[in-house]
């Protein structure tokens, strides 16, 4: 198996044991198997499904579970130009590949070499994520709260651990740290003032000064 | 939920990606050949999306605690996972080392 399929399956095996805690959760707020099941195959965006789940659970309402989840799933619609050309031109294939955009999926095929390996990276990661998240998810709705907090087992610590190797290669040029500390920094200022899933969106607002840097210092040799 | 809920969560979700690839994705490539405005500025922007929102995410996974900050565990793993990318170690490594590190703080620090 090459390098980045088996880094694209490392991932889906931790994002499968997040999908067990998903599915417990659910469980616990009332969600039958069916809708876990229907959830996790169409929704596909772990954030948001558990933004919902929690509102449910927490007592709140439809729209506001949906709002919330909303939230954290419009980010992906800033990944659709970072992978377009990675997709097929066929239009029923490209709308497949359109539901495997997500974060785990964009960061792998991101820090390929080529667009072939690219492409590679991010069918194979997709196609692993989504499997094992749909397993993970309904291990968890059937076996419920028997299986624990998968926090003991440091697995929340596996997301950013993760993504710092695939940030590695972004931050090479000047533009992609000013993105990435400003980003930071706007989503860690937004933490306190908004809820879920809006300082990430505030963070996209990093790449204005960024794309700023770039063309100054084109300007400017 | 109801299943109407989970219906508009389908709809809505798969709507943003669907709009990522097909509606901005066409913007972003009819820019390469504009020649003028912010318009141009798309596929540069496109590029720095990826390193403004996994900073993004790696700091909320990290320090967001219900809509707090907080120092806890999850900051020593990420420690662990930065040192460890910056001596180029594999994939694996990273993740299982961050993960390893965080659950022994815990171990230790509970009770």
């Amino acid at each position: 198996m090459s390098g980045h399929r088996r880094e694209g399956l490392l991932l889906a095996i931790a994002v499968g044991v997040v999908g067990v805690t998903f599915g417990v959760l659910a469980d616990a707020a009332g969600l039958s198997l069916p809708r876990v099941i229907v959830m996790s195959a169409l929704v596909f965006t772990g954030a948001s499904q558990f933004a919902a789940v929690s509102v449910v659970d927490a007592g709140g309402s439809g729209p506001a579970a949906v709002g919330s989840a909303m939230l954290l799933a419009a980010r992906n619609a800033l990944y659709g130009p970072v992978v377009a050309r990675l997709l097929p031109r066929r239009r029923a294939f490209r709308a497949l590949g359109a539901h495997l955009v997500i974060d785990e999926t964009t960061a792998m095929a991101s820090v390929q070499a080529d667009d072939d390996a690219a492409a590679d990276a991010f069918w194979w990661t997709g196609v692993w994520l989504w499997t094992l998240w749909n397993l993970g998810s309904i291990g968890g709705a059937r076996l419920g709260a028997a299986i624990g907090d998968a926090r003991t087992w440091g697995l929340d610590a596996a997301f950013p651990a993760a993504f710092v190797a695939l940030l590695a290669p972004h931050v090479r040029t000047a533009p992609g740290r000013v993105a990435a500390i400003l980003g930071a920094g706007l989503a860690m200022a937004t933490v306190p003032l908004a809820p879920a899933g809006v300082p990430l969106l505030v963070a996209a607002l990093a790449v204005g000064p960024a794309a700023w840097w770039h063309v100054r210092s084109a300007a400017t040799p | 939920m109801t299943w109407w809920a989970i219906g508009a969560l389908v709809v809505g979700a798969y709507g943003c990606t669907l709009l990522g690839v097909f509606v901005l994705a066409r913007l972003d490539a009819r820019a390469e050949a504009a020649t003028t405005g912010w318009v141009r500025r798309l596929p540069l922007i496109a590029t720095l999306i990826p390193a403004a929102l996994f900073a993004a995410l790696i700091a909320v996974q990290t320090f967001d605690v219900d809509g707090s900050l907080r120092l806890d565990a999850r900051a020593a793993g990420l420690a662990v996972s930065a040192v460890a990318v910056w001596r180029r170690a594999p994939f694996a490594v990273v993740v299982i080392g961050a993960m390893s590190v965080t659950a022994v703080i815990r171990w230790q620090t509970s009770g």
